[in-house]
């Protein structure tokens, strides 16, 4: 059932696929750290159609899978459009539309925490909008709320293995082409496993221990 | 748009996808009492082992766990059907979020009602199931309801051990309508939508009836 030598030999392999898994999340985190962070700046302060149909197209987005995102960006898009991405950059733009609509939320609660008197007292100083938004209030709103998008840094990390579907090589793809030479199929996915939940966990921990300090600092 | 060809084909993919959603809900939900109440216990064994899985299956990524129950585990003398695999990976997988849940909607249950059923001298099992659960439950059923949507969009990974689901009949239709790209992945997003729409609005009824009496 488990082969030591044959475990040690794909290893490297693994390891460094695994690398593009991080590199997949990182990049699609940071998409999705921005467009989150549009979404909710529009849907506090636009105009009630721009509101509602920002809501409308973010609800859609939040009750389908990610999965079935990723083909119609990868397989659709070249077709209505002149552009055509390469798989990764279709996976990082998929995930970070698809967690921005999560992230929105998570914005939302930060800066529906800051006291409504630093909004009046912006006002009351004239600061013009752009100003408020990013010399007042986005400072403060946003160091809370840290902890949680570390954990969904977490949840997108965990997604990545999807993007091979859209035939972007990454671990769970060079598990299987590995256990596919050597017909050994338990060493290369027990191990890409593993790391996956090795990463999680160490992550995890962090969060929780930057949690921790910046409650410390805030109460 | 030839939808007369599709339909049949996408209607038989959403009994898959309802059959497999169904059933992992039903392992979720069970995993999430279980392991919720498990972790607040007082016989250390039962804690512990709650706390592990837990941790542990949060931590998996569940396209990777899916993968080895189905084509690992059989190496290791288990060998179970496409179905049972997805239903154990996803249930096993939305089980450990649902317990979190199901913990700390029994920790915001208020502290005098816990007092109140001790005064009454109910035994700590009547204390759970008929005083502080059914409160804790009413709290629940909000993030239930999110954490059902999320295991429907997680069904759609069986496409990848090749059961054939609402995603794995669209990719059918699309080997022989392939100028129809666009509009068979919009279908498709519509359909989860559609199902996503039918859990949000049960959950709504439900928390309705139960939170009637407050």
């Amino acid at each position: 059932m488990w082969n030591w030598s044959y475990a040690v030999e794909v290893v490297p392999a693994l390891l460094r696929a695994f690398l593009m898994n991080a590199v997949a999340a990182l990049t699609g985190f940071a998409f999705a750290a921005v467009i989150g962070l549009v979404i909710a700046v529009i849907g506090q302060s636009g105009s009630s159609p721009i509101k509602w149909a920002f809501r409308a197209i973010v609800e859609f987005i939040r009750n389908t899978p990610l999965l079935v995102q990723l083909f119609f960006l990868y397989y659709s898009l070249p077709m209505l459009t002149p552009f055509s991405l390469s798989a990764f950059m279709t996976g990082a733009i998929g995930i970070g539309i698809h967690y921005g609509t999560y992230l929105s939320e998570v914005y939302r609660s930060g800066i529906e925490a800051v006291p409504r008197g630093q909004w009046e007292a912006a006002t009351a100083l004239n600061l013009s909008r752009v100003h408020k938004w990013v010399r007042i209030l986005l400072p403060q709103a946003i160091p809370p709320i840290i902890p949680i998008m570390g954990n969904y840094l977490i949840v997108i990390l965990k997604e990545t293995p999807t993007l091979s579907a859209i035939t972007f090589v990454e671990v769970l793809l060079t598990a299987k082409n590995q256990a596919s030479q050597s017909y050994r199929v338990f060493e290369p996915y027990t191990i890409a496993g593993i790391l996956f939940l090795i990463l999680s966990l160490l992550l995890s921990y962090a969060v929780a221990r930057l949690e921790k300090r910046l409650n410390g600092r805030h109460t | 748009m030839p939808l007369s060809d599709w339909m049949p084909l996408l209607a038989d993919g959403a009994v898959i996808t309802v059959k497999v959603a169904v059933l992992s809900a039903a392992v979720a939900l069970t995993m999430s009492v279980i392991a919720g109440l498990g972790s607040i216990s007082k016989h250390a064994f039962l804690r512990v082992t709650s706390k592990a899985y837990i941790q542990l299956f949060r931590a998996a990524s569940l396209l990777v766990l899916l993968f080895w129950v189905y084509f690992a585990l059989p190496f290791a003398g288990i060998e179970l059907s496409k179905v049972m695999a997805a239903v154990l990976s996803i249930g096993l997988n939305i089980g450990a979020y649902g317990a979190e849940i199901v913990r700390s909607s029994i920790a915001a249950v208020s502290k005098g009602q816990h007092e109140a059923s001790i005064a009454l001298n109910l035994s700590p099992a009547q204390r759970m199931r008929k005083v502080i659960f059914p409160q804790a439950f009413a709290r629940m059923l909000p993030s239930l309801g999110n954490l059902m949507i999320e295991l429907l969009k997680s069904t759609s990974l069986i496409y990848f051990i090749t059961l054939a689901d609402l995603t794995y009949e669209a990719m059918i239709i699309r080997n022989n309508y392939y100028t129809w790209t666009p509009a068979i992945f919009a279908l498709l997003l519509a359909a989860y939508f559609c199902l996503a729409t039918l859990i949000s609005i049960s959950v709504r009824l439900l928390e309705r009836s139960f939170t009637g009496w407050r």
